[in-house]
């Protein structure tokens, strides 16, 4: 049984429209040098201090390529389940620009590094979808031009120029901004994982080049245009969600898209049109003649194989066949590495404190984890990295309750004092006096107590009104002042009042 | 293929050179006859011909992930024929 | 006693071992020369007092026993080479000024090894042209002349062969892309050897053709180009498409038996229009080669004719985009901007002004060629062309083990002669085939012309085998004999 993909239509004055969407997505590297030069990657330098005379193309200067940039952008690939091109090649894409020193950027045209692949994402009426791949190539980054800071100047600083990205281009496969919004953010999800890129958007690690045209539904691709460096998924689902609507109007008022780029302006919702350059199209690639052929072996694609970690997909998969997690807590918990990478710590701690097998203890952990810890984390506007509590403690206060020593609401006391004190559960237990009776001498003695004092319920009981029974649980629990385990007291009320 | 006024005018802007009004035709004349005179290629068959990559059969050399360079922004900007903070200036750009 | 200036390296170095001499007389009497050719115009950039300093210093080490043979030898440098603190030009107005703060790998090779640098000459603009006309700094004069007439010294490396024709220096660096030692050399009546490209490195070395670019040695024997070469090249990281192959000792190759040796006469070299006495020439030197032992074979290189067009699409396809980064952004000249000039002005007008005539027509060819439509047609079919250039010499390897030709059709012309660039290109007829192919030649000088300028012979060898070159000119120069040099007319007083 499969859930088809929500469809996302205009609908215009004169018919309905659909969309169609493909996205480019600049990654940047994560390297310590850069994809051409010894200069450093690091972000938020002094400016053009990580620069070498390279960098600035100074006369003479060549391109070296960093081994490890080679390294990552297969393994990305792997990750896509793209096909790894053993031969590739760069090209010169040749314009002239304050922030491009050599007057050309060193890419890959027309032999990238990596072929054809595909992401699943998954959408919010639990619907999924195969994005495909079209290539990913190897390129060099531009400095950045300053145009706010001097009256007459453009001011350029090189820091970033040559820095290597990844430019993943994905088919013109999404329909709907939600599913590129679930795209970016899977793309994001499987380049942290592997670590081949931050997937930092603010910092601008990782951007997209969007892809937006409308046509009726079944008729060929319509005029597209390029939102360019769009750095947020929010923006990418606002930007579609604009230019859809921009499109329509234009062509339903008899009018035709020019291809062109454009520049989405978070503060007005708006996609406006760069200042065209006549000749930006006529970039005049050809192959770099400073570098040779970019080759290996199966053998280096097989390490680069073996150094993946298990990817969202196979942990989800896991998580829910083999650990009997709910779907909807696997998604979640897979969606960030971080999430995961804690949630799997806490169940390692869990095991060996409890003794269980995995497969009756993750559904509660994760419930816990997504609900109680979630809560507390969302209410102090903190992700699972910043949580002050670690999931050694975290399952150590869930062993509590496991084991019934506590029971699941003084688990909830215990988990706030923790989140504000960072302190042991144990000693939270003690001081707090929660922990639960469960000595069935103790509780046998209560029960009989106040079997003696509720005669009227008793007789209600008996009389098969049994949900009375919930009173008398209560009163004994009133009894021991929190402390008794319910489930315990429950049990032995119901065989004194001889119903089981 | 023959090149015209306009042609030399194009590629001139896109290599960013700026050339007078009456250079534009004896240039065109020029390049029209390079380009005549390198037309002779075209009776050569080449169709099962690979073009060339390089002419050294050898293995590219990958660098290692080491920074090795950089930090040395005052000999980055020696040359440069106006900074201003630590930065290159040029014109303002209006984007 | 002969001057000092007339010593080749070889005789300098057993000289300078044997402290019959000092690296600072050596230098003072280049310096000396130097200044009594200003006339020529060989030196864009003068660096006496390096000069001295580096002498200084050679001397020292020959004291110390840690000299290698190129120390305490003069050199002058082609201003296409970075020099560390020392201005570098590439002929051009747009790098006016640039003063690197880097050094070449192949200049620091032969500082390591010693060497002497007299400072940097003068060359056509951005090594594009074959007389040394299109110099920013303008023309060098070519020592030799016919009777009255003043000729070109060739180019692009028409300072660096001048400078050794005038014995100002006993040798020079080069640079060749499609020609640019050898001609020159042949002009000059020095020794010019274009290495296999990939033999010694282009870091730091100003770009025109980046896969054509190669250093080389300038000098007045085949032994000094030896021994210039041997510490010029060198495996080097920093440059992607330098080979990691051993540097073997060239001049123990010269060992003058070239007995059994096959050399290669192409018949496609016979063009219209060559001079009966380049032809002459060509022929004596086929009867040296067999009364040296070695034996002469007939071969075809069935696409020589397809190698200047070639040449001419992928050497300034190469150009337009290596040249790209000379923008008045970071170095170099910028021009002056009016009131609301903007980016676009800056480049338009920087490159307009900086860039002169020739190196403008290739960047525009080179554009052109590249453009969105034409690819397929010129450049794609250019790199076609170059591989079936190629796969001519790889067949005729099977058969010989050397190449022999003319150099350039003709002797040194007159300034001026050439005003149509189509028919300046046509000096590289012979050079260009090798070039593409990425193979080593070399030119010797070997006659004189009727006007009494030099002629030269080029010798094509395999890649990477210079040794072998190296060894059948060594051969080729004895036979030859060439002893004749240019009346140094331009010597002040002289």
């Amino acid at each position: 049984m499969s859930i088809a993909p929500e469809s996302y239509i205009v609908r215009g004055a004169t018919g309905d429209w659909e969309i169609v969407v493909g996205l480019e997505v600049h990654a940047q590297v994560t390297s310590k040098a850069k994809l051409f030069s010894g200069a450093s990657t690091t972000f938020g330098s002094e400016p053009n201090d990580n620069v070498s005379l390279v960098d600035a193309a100074f006369p003479g200067m060549l391109p070296v390529i960093n081994a490890e940039c080679v390294r990552q952008a297969v393994r990305t690939g792997l990750a896509l389940g793209a096909r790894i091109n053993r031969y590739s090649r760069f090209d010169r894409k040749n314009y002239f620009y304050a922030d491009l020193p050599q007057g050309y950027q060193i890419s890959q045209f027309s032999d990238p590094i990596v072929g054809e692949g595909e992401v699943h994402v998954e959408l919010a009426n639990g619907a999924s979808k195969a994005i495909g791949i079209e290539r990913l190539h190897l390129e060099q980054d531009a400095g950045k031009s300053i145009h706010d800071q001097h009256p007459r100047m453009t001011l350029v600083d090189l820091n970033r120029s040559g820095v290597a990205l990844m430019e993943i281009v994905s088919k013109p496969d999404m329909r709907t901004p939600e599913e590129a919004g679930a795209y970016l953010k899977k793309l994001r999800t499987l380049l942290r994982y592997i670590g081949s890129c931050d997937g930092n958007m603010e910092q601008g690690s990782m951007r997209a080049d969007v892809n937006v045209s409308v046509r009726r539904p079944g008729a060929p691709f319509g005029t597209r245009c390029e939102i360019k460096n769009v750095n947020s998924v929010r923006f990418v689902m606002q930007a579609i969600e604009y230019e859809a609507q921009r499109q329509v109007d234009i062509i339903e008022a008899g009018g035709t898209i020019d291809q062109e780029t454009r520049l989405f302006d978070p503060n007005k919702g708006e996609t406006r049109s760069m200042r065209s350059k006549e000749d930006a199209h006529d970039y005049r690639y050809f192959p770099d003649p400073d570098l040779l052929p970019l080759e290996f072996d199966e053998d280096f694609i097989e390490a680069a194989r073996q150094s993946l970690p298990e990817l969202p997909d196979a942990k989800k998969a896991r998580f829910t066949h083999e650990w009997g997690l709910a779907e909807h807590n696997a998604a979640t918990l897979v969606g960030e590495k971080e999430s995961a990478d804690w949630f799997e710590q806490l169940i390692d701690e869990l095991v060996a404190k409890t003794g269980q097998p995995i497969a009756k203890i993750a559904a509660k952990a994760s419930n816990w984890m997504l609900s109680d810890l979630y809560g507390h984390l969302n209410k102090a506007g903190q992700n699972i990295t910043q949580c002050p509590i670690d999931p050694a403690r975290s399952a150590a206060l869930l062993a509590l309750v496991l084991d019934g020593t506590i029971s699941g609401s003084a688990a909830k006391d215990v988990l706030e004092d923790m989140f504000a004190t960072g302190r042991d559960p144990l000693v939270i237990v003690e001081e707090k006096g929660l922990k639960q009776v469960s000595d069935t001498g103790a509780l046998e003695a209560m029960a009989d107590q106040i079997i003696a004092a509720n005669p009227t319920q008793v007789e209600q009981y008996k009389a098969g009104k049994t949900k009375v029974i919930g009173f008398l649980v209560g009163q004994v629990m009133k009894e021991s002042r929190g402390q008794a385990n319910p489930a315990v007291v429950n049990e032995i009320l119901a065989k004194k009042l001889g119903s089981s | 293929m023959s090149v015209d006024k306009a042609t030399v005018e194009r590629i001139a802007k896109l290599a960013r050179i700026r050339i007078e009004d009456h250079r534009l035709a004896p240039l065109a004349g020029e390049l029209n006859q390079i380009l005549g005179w390198v037309e002779q290629l075209s009776a050569v068959d080449t169709d099962q011909v690979k073009p060339m990559t390089s002419v050294v059969d050898h293995a590219l050399y990958w660098r290692d992930d080491v920074i090795a360079d950089g930090s040395k922004r005052d000999e980055i900007l020696a040359n440069a024929p106006a900074a201003e903070f630590g930065f290159f200036a040029v014109p303002k750009v209006i984007e | 006693m002969t001057e000092l200036t007339d010593l080749s390296i070889a005789e300098a170095r057993d000289k300078l071992a044997a402290r019959e001499c000092s690296a600072q007389e050596l230098t003072m009497a280049s310096l000396k020369a130097m200044d009594e050719a200003r006339s020529l115009n060989i030196f864009i950039t003068e660096t006496p007092e390096r000069a001295l300093a580096m002498a200084e210093s050679a001397d020292a080490s020959l004291k110390a026993g840690t000299h290698s043979p190129m120390t305490g030898i003069p050199v002058a440098v082609k201003d296409l080479f970075c020099t560390k603190g020392v201005r570098t030009t590439a002929g051009s107005r747009i790098l006016d000024p640039f003063i690197p703060t880097y050094e070449s790998t192949v200049t620091a090779n032969l500082w390591q090894a010693g060497a002497v640098m007299l400072g940097k000459v003068n060359m056509d603009e951005f090594a594009m042209g074959s007389s040394n006309e299109t110099s920013y700094y303008g023309s060098v004069i070519n020592p030799w002349r016919a009777g009255d007439v003043q000729t070109v010294p060739g180019g692009s490396s028409g300072g660096s062969v001048a400078a050794v024709a005038a014995r100002i220096s006993p040798c020079a660096t080069g640079t060749d892309t499609g020609g640019s030692i050898r001609q020159p050399a042949a002009f000059t009546g020095t020794v010019g050897l274009k290495p296999t490209y990939g033999r010694c490195s282009r870091f730091g070395m100003v770009a025109f053709a980046s896969s054509l670019d190669q250093a080389g040695p300038i000098a007045r024997s085949v032994r000094d180009c030896a021994i210039m070469l041997g510490a010029m090249a060198g495996y080097d990281q920093k440059d992607s498409t330098c080979v990691n192959t051993p540097v073997p000792d060239y001049e123990a190759a010269l060992s003058g038996d070239i007995r059994g040796l096959k050399i290669g006469i192409p018949r496609e070299y016979r063009v219209d229009g060559m001079s009966s006495e380049i032809d002459a020439m060509w022929q004596k030197a086929m009867d040296w080669l067999k009364d040296a032992g070695a034996e002469i074979v007939e071969i075809s290189l069935p696409h020589t004719h397809f190698a200047l067009p070639t040449y001419y699409i992928v050497a300034p396809a190469e150009a337009s985009s290596n040249l790209a980064r000379y923008d008045g952004v970071r170095y170099g000249f910028r021009a002056a901007l009016e009131a609301g000039d903007g980016l676009t002005e800056l480049y338009e007008k920087t490159r307009a002004e900086g860039f002169g005539d020739e190196v403008k027509r290739r960047i525009l060819m080179g554009t052109y060629v590249l453009s969105a439509g034409y690819y397929d047609a010129y450049y794609l079919k250019a790199q076609k062309l170059r591989t079936l250039i190629a796969d001519d010499f790889a067949h005729a390897w099977q058969k010989v083990d050397a190449i022999l030709t003319p150099t350039a059709p003709s002797a040194a012309f007159a300034f001026g002669s050439k005003p149509d660039p189509l028919a300046m290109y046509m000096n590289d007829v012979f050079t260009v085939p090798a070039s593409l192919a990425g193979l080593p030649g070399i030119s010797i000088p070997a006659a004189l012309s009727a006007d009494g300028l030099p002629l030269g012979l080029q010798l094509l060898g395999r890649a990477f085998d210079e040794a072998t070159v190296l060894k059948i000119a060594d051969v080729m120069e004895k036979a030859a004999a060439f002893t004749a040099r240019p009346a140094d007319w331009w010597r002040k007083g002289a």
